[in-house]
């Protein structure tokens, strides 16, 4: 075995991560492009469960990032058939035009 | 793992998470998603987490990723041509990641821990069972209520024509 990486390593690339998918989310106009950015951010909330899981020696933290990839897919099924509503109504599936709640 | 296989895993899946963000073509922004979290899979197994990478492949890749292609190609995106420009995008993803990134290495960046070997079978899918059905019951339990309201959910709504 060669040498390892250390778990700070592991937590500013899910830093980096997040901040991307937080700049995706923040910049763009296409709701499943911003749809695909919020995947970015569960998905380094997940790589820090498993760096520390593995730092800790802990099954409890992968048992989560389990539970995290079922709240991801209840998103996507709900989100994605939003968009298909939204859509067939609207004829649009950007951000800004979609104001039908706005007060 | 060494360092050097960690740099290039790193590299990629802030590459294509970056291709995500940028790409003009939602087709190609998805496309870039399945990458990053293929990359992120190969990362969790170097993490002696197996069943979460092959879940993540599996789960993620496979299906999460399928239903969103579905959806982009029923809806028949577009580039959209007042979509905000790359250089907003990339702007606002250099400094929030330098953000994101200082604020943690203000918090966990002095503390070098390199973790120890990790036990016989761990990360296998009896260890992960034993946590998620033995310490995390409820949480699991109520997951699957999740899931019930999120298919009656996407029928309901993917069905009906809203005014």
């Amino acid at each position: 075995m060669t040498e390892m990486v250390p778990t700070n390593y592991y937590v500013f690339l899910a830093a980096a991560l997040f901040g991307i998918g937080t700049a995706g989310v923040l910049t763009r106009r296409n709701v499943i492009v911003i749809f695909m950015s919020i995947e970015l951010m569960l998905n380094a909330v997940n790589l820090v469960f498993v760096a520390f899981a593995r730092h800790f020696q802990s099954a409890e933290g992968q048992a989560i990032v389990f539970l995290v990839m079922i709240v991801a897919a209840a998103e996507a099924a709900v989100g994605l058939a939003i968009f298909i509503s939204i859509f067939r109504n609207r004829e649009t599936l950007n951000a800004d035009e979609i104001n039908l709640l706005k007060g | 793992m060494s360092l050097g296989v960690f740099v290039v895993l790193a590299l990629f899946i802030l590459g294509s998470a970056l291709g995500v963000i940028l790409a003009r073509n939602p087709v190609r922004s998805a496309m870039c998603l399945v990458m990053t979290l293929f990359f992120l899979a190969v990362l969790y197994l170097f993490l002696d987490a197996h069943m979460v990478g092959t879940l993540q492949v599996i789960v993620y890749t496979g299906a999460i990723m399928v239903l969103f292609l579905f959806v982009i190609m029923l809806l028949n995106l577009q580039t959209d041509p007042e979509e905000s420009s790359a250089t907003t995008t990339l702007s606002a993803a250099g400094g929030l990641c330098a953000l994101f990134v200082g604020l943690l290495m203000y918090l966990v960046g002095n503390v070098e821990n390199v973790p120890e070997p990790a036990r016989d079978g761990f990360g296998s899918i009896q260890s992960v069972a034993e946590a998620l059905f033995l310490r995390l019951m409820l949480p699991f339990e109520i997951t699957s209520v999740l899931m019930l309201v999120a298919i009656i959910g996407a029928v309901v709504l993917a069905k009906r024509k809203i005014q």
